[in-house]
């Protein structure tokens, strides 16, 4: 599973705080954290801050950058501030994201046409949001070809179906998980990731519809997730269920969750 | 005399059987009682009930709470909180006009003045859709409509209603009923 740690988000009121006052040593805490708990991507979004998204989203990087050896994912829809942080960033960075509405596409398909970054391509498009598989796959289809043929490589595109809350209707979450299974059989080689906290939007007891919720994903098929990696029992379920989905050879990265306490609560 | 009586009894049904039951599950939800399939649940029965009783209910024997126009701004496709706030603003009794989502100032405008709105209430669910929301402000005082707006969506926050100048801010849905029902009656 590649795990994006979503922490580092200028939407979240202490971030937000940390980035105005250029605190980089909070900002360095979360980083670390996440990496320590299993992060392979840290996120990082300034999107609060109009005019002035492209100065912190660079200055997010390095801060990040200079604390750990992981890549980030630059969560931006506008092109110059994503290539003001590119410029900074040490290693392949994650692209956060792509999706089918025009102007985003147009944006963003020429800052990964033709690179080795990996890029979110989301499921949305100008027509409004998706709602059943058929919705979705009419949208995956267009982008993921879009990208092939912007020499973008297969194994480079993680695909965001994009969760809807499932307090509103309650064929949403089976919707998202068939359209997991459905691209990952479409499109071999392809990888799917997804932030699916929305999911439970309006119901009690959030955290334990999104464990579910994920061991359910997990099953037809995701493989990356935009998530706290701190939450300690997502984490188990993630490593528990990758197991059950025969993903993991000899139990290795189970059994060695258990010998590093990640199943002690 | 009876059908007087008939119609003064129907309209008890409807202000304090439905309108008043839906209040109460507004105030549940709003303190965390109560939960959106529950909000949704209670508001499929009201319009299951008022069903029955509209074809009782002569034509103008009700009158509205007055129209409210609502819409999420330019830009943004999310509709999910402006559709709890037009259910709820249905289920207390307001003609709802719904435009949907990635609604043009200009739309707000025309159907406010079409409808003779009373309120118009903007949704945005993303950071870069908020400017519009103050485009969509500036051109309805600028058409100097007698309309009073509202605003709410994740990133919105009551400081930035009054930086844009709208006249009210809610945080959840049925906030936003209250805030209509003040805004009119002032």
């Amino acid at each position: 599973m590649i795990i994006i740690g979503e922490l580092i988000n200028a939407s979240r009121k202490a971030i937000g705080a940390a980035i105005e006052a250029q605190d980089a040593a909070a900002i360095q805490k979360v980083a670390q954290d996440q990496d320590a708990a299993g992060a392979d991507f840290i996120d990082v979004n300034a999107g609060i801050f109009v005019g002035k998204e492209p100065e912190y989203l660079k200055w997010l990087v390095e801060t990040v950058q200079a604390v750990t050896d992981k890549p980030c994912a630059i969560d931006s829809p506008d092109p110059k501030a994503i290539e003001t942080a590119m410029a900074v960033h040490k290693g392949t960075p994650m692209i956060n994201s792509i999706s089918l509405e025009k102007e985003r596409y147009d944006n963003l398909m020429p800052i990964v046409a033709g690179t080795d970054l990996k890029v979110i391509a989301l499921c949305m498009s100008d027509a409004g949001m998706p709602e059943t598989v058929e919705d979705r796959m009419k949208i995956a289809d267009k982008l993921v070809n879009g990208l092939l043929q912007n020499n973008v490589k297969m194994e480079n595109i993680y695909v965001d179906p994009l969760v809807q809350p499932m307090s509103v209707n309650n064929s949403f979450g089976v919707e998202f998980v068939n359209t997991i299974e459905k691209i990952v059989t479409t499109f071999e080689g392809i990888h799917t990731a997804c932030g699916l906290s929305n999911i439970s939007y309006g119901l009690p007891a959030r955290k334990f519809m999104n464990q579910t919720f994920m061991v359910m994903a997990i099953a037809k098929g995701l493989d990356g997730a935009i998530m706290n990696p701190l939450d300690k029992k997502m984490m188990a379920n993630i490593i528990a269920a990758e197991a059950l989905a025969g993903k993991d050879n000899f139990c290795m990265n189970y059994l060695k969750a258990f010998r590093s306490g990640m199943f002690d609560f | 005399m009876v059908r007087f009586s008939l119609i003064a009894f129907l309209k008890t049904i409807l202000n304090e059987g439905l309108i008043g039951a839906m209040d109460e599950v507004g105030k549940k939800f709003s303190e965390g009682e109560l939960f959106v399939p529950e909000m949704l649940m209670a508001a499929q029965a009201m319009k299951g009930g008022l069903g029955i009783l509209k074809p009782l209910l002569a034509e103008g024997t009700t009158e509205s709470k007055g129209t409210v126009v609502i819409g999420t701004v330019k830009g943004d496709l999310h509709d999910i909180g402006k559709n709890l706030v037009a259910m709820m603003m249905e289920g207390a009794g307001f003609n709802v006009v719904d435009l949907g989502v990635d609604v043009e100032a200009a739309k707000f405008v025309e159907a406010a003045q079409a409808n003779k709105a009373k309120v118009v209430a903007l949704s945005a669910l993303l950071t870069t859709t908020m400017p519009a929301m103050q485009a969509t402000i500036d051109a309805i005082k600028e058409a100097g409509l007698a309309v009073k707006t509202i605003v709410g969506g994740a990133p919105v926050t009551q400081a930035f209603a009054d930086q844009i100048k709208a006249d009210g801010y809610s945080d959840d849905a049925p906030g936003a009923v209250e805030l209509a029902r003040k805004l009119i009656a002032a």
